[in-house]
């Protein structure tokens, strides 16, 4: 049975307390309750929502759930249910969200090194060309083969001198 | 040429040679590759997915004319007949199992498949006998780029070829070794195999790959990141250091229980060889596990009965569909194994 807050005679009474002097029952809403210090207001969070809110900034993976591709249509909580990208634009749209679990995925890395597509425009090839062959040069460096280091850095040195004239 | 002319031959990956063919049977490449400007199959209606289908068929056809390649359009094509290409590694098991237009294109020599409408828009794979991925690297990358001369690929300058699913962006390229590891299962150090590999994200399945459990000591090696090595890193790294090293360690087992198990190892062989010339019904599990101790002997120069051709032969020709396509009809499992026992008999007897 509903009963009426006995102090502002409006809310629905929620807090039901007996005085123990008085033995006297009282029914007051929320609001009366906390303005007559009987509860006190819930300022502090959960540990849930804390939680929540530490992943939410670490990995963005709460904001992005809605993300919505304008192209396909799926929001990345419909991604990370089925595994499964709706169409190439995703990459883009949830790019954020996506590339701390493309990282773990794939040992950490977050670049392609590697083929590029004839049909690829001349700045894609050429950072592609630089970023392989400076993984040469590492490659190299770690191996004390200074020799092919030295040619290496030459192509890249070249590589530079063609993108800058 | 249609799909009942594959039947005979022994396919491009089951021919016996090729280096370390004493341990790894096959070498495997592929590719995976979706259209830019079209959404992938994950989310395109079955109208995009015929023009998807359409679009890309013609160019294959193109590059795989007819007197180089048979082209078979999947979803309508038997039951039998897609499981017969499973069979032969030519199709996934997704492949032969899932819904809508999608196809395959297989060369004649069955070296080369390439699938469409896969999980991705196409999957070019190709294949060969023995330890051969350097090889088959210069073959996929020169079919990759005759593709690219006309198809506008799904490719972002960060991320390379973008795929359905991201385990698989970058590069797209799965390089897939099928290695007879017996000594190692039998002395157990195959556990130690699959801590090593795992531990350098790659993966162990059974011959059929993904989700199939190992029968026949026959392990599949593959690796899982795809971003942040080029294709001839992986395939560097593969064919110089991963396999030559479990190929030695094979060997340095073989050699351990030569020495000290040679009567077990060899009774373990001929009651394999009396099972298999006297069973009057027999299962694919138990004739791909009694064939391997014989394949281990025959490659040591420790059996002559039969020749690994002849091994090969009845491991490919005795799995279900190959049985029922060369009977001409369909058969239920005790049919099928009694139809497996005669054919075992009769390859051993000749």
């Amino acid at each position: 049975m509903d009963v009426e807050c006995e102090h502002c005679k409006k809310a629905k009474a929620t807090v039901h307390i007996t005085d123990v002097p008085e033995k006297r029952e009282r029914h007051l809403c929320e609001a009366c309750a906390q303005t007559e210090g009987i509860i006190i207001k819930q300022t502090q969070q959960t540990t849930t929502a804390i939680l929540q809110e530490f992943i939410k900034q670490k990995t963005g993976i709460e904001t992005s759930d809605e993300l919505t591709c304008p192209h396909c249509k799926i929001t990345f909580r419909e991604f990370r249910a089925k595994g499964q990208l709706g169409c190439p634009h995703d990459y883009e749209v949830f790019r954020e969200a996506l590339i701390p679990l493309i990282q773990r995925a794939h040992g950490s890395a977050t670049h392609h090194i590697g083929k590029v597509p004839a049909t690829a425009d001349e700045v894609v090839r050429r950072q592609a060309g630089t970023l392989k062959l400076r993984r040469e040069l590492d490659q190299a460096l770690q191996d004390e083969n200074y020799e092919l280091a030295a040619t290496v850095r030459d192509q890249l040195k070249d590589m530079d001198v063609s993108e800058s004239s | 040429m249609n799909i009942d002319d594959l039947i005979p031959n022994m396919g491009a990956w089951l021919g016996g040679q090729g280096p370390h063919a004493n341990v790894v049977i096959s070498s495997r490449i592929r590719l995976a590759r979706n259209v830019a400007q079209q959404p992938f199959l994950s989310t395109a209606s079955p109208s995009q997915r015929q023009d998807i289908y359409d679009s890309l068929s013609n160019e294959v056809n193109r590059l795989f004319p007819i007197n180089t390649a048979l082209f078979i359009d999947v979803d309508n094509a038997s039951s039998l007949d897609r499981q017969l290409l499973v069979e032969r590694h030519l199709i996934s098991h997704h492949h032969a199992v899932s819904e809508g237009s999608r196809g395959v294109s297989v060369s004649h020599d069955e070296s080369a498949a390439l699938m469409i409408n896969e999980e991705d828009h196409l999957r070019v794979q190709v294949l060969s006998d023995g330890l051969q991925l350097e090889q088959l690297w210069t073959k996929i990358n020169d079919i990759d780029d005759k593709l690219s001369e006309r198809i506008a690929f799904a490719f972002d300058e960060q991320l390379g070829y973008l795929t359905v699913c991201p385990t698989n962006v970058g590069t797209g390229i799965r390089v897939s070794v099928m290695m007879h590891l017996p000594a190692l299962k039998w002395t157990k150090e195959i556990e130690r195999v699959e801590r090593a590999t795992r531990d350098m994200r790659l993966a162990v399945r059974g011959q059929y790959g993904e989700g199939t459990d190992v029968v026949g000591d026959l392990y599949q090696i593959s690796n899982q990141t795809t971003l942040g090595s080029s294709e001839e890193e992986i395939v560097d790294v593969f064919s110089n250091k991963i396999i030559p090293h479990i190929v030695e360690y094979e060997y340095a087992a073989r050699e351990t229980l030569i020495k000290h198990s040679l009567a077990q190892f060899e009774d373990k062989v001929w009651r394999a060889y009396g099972l298999l010339s006297n069973a009057r019904c027999i299962s694919t599990q138990e004739t791909q596990t009694l064939l391997s101790p014989l394949r281990m002997a025959i490659q040591m120069d420790r059996f002559d009965v039969i020749n690994i051709q002849t091994l090969n032969d009845i491991f490919l020709h005795t799995q279900s569909a190959h049985l029922q396509k060369q009977a001409g009809t369909t058969m239920n499992g005790s049919e099928r194994a009694v139809a497996r026992a005669n054919y075992i008999r009769q390859k051993l007897s000749s």
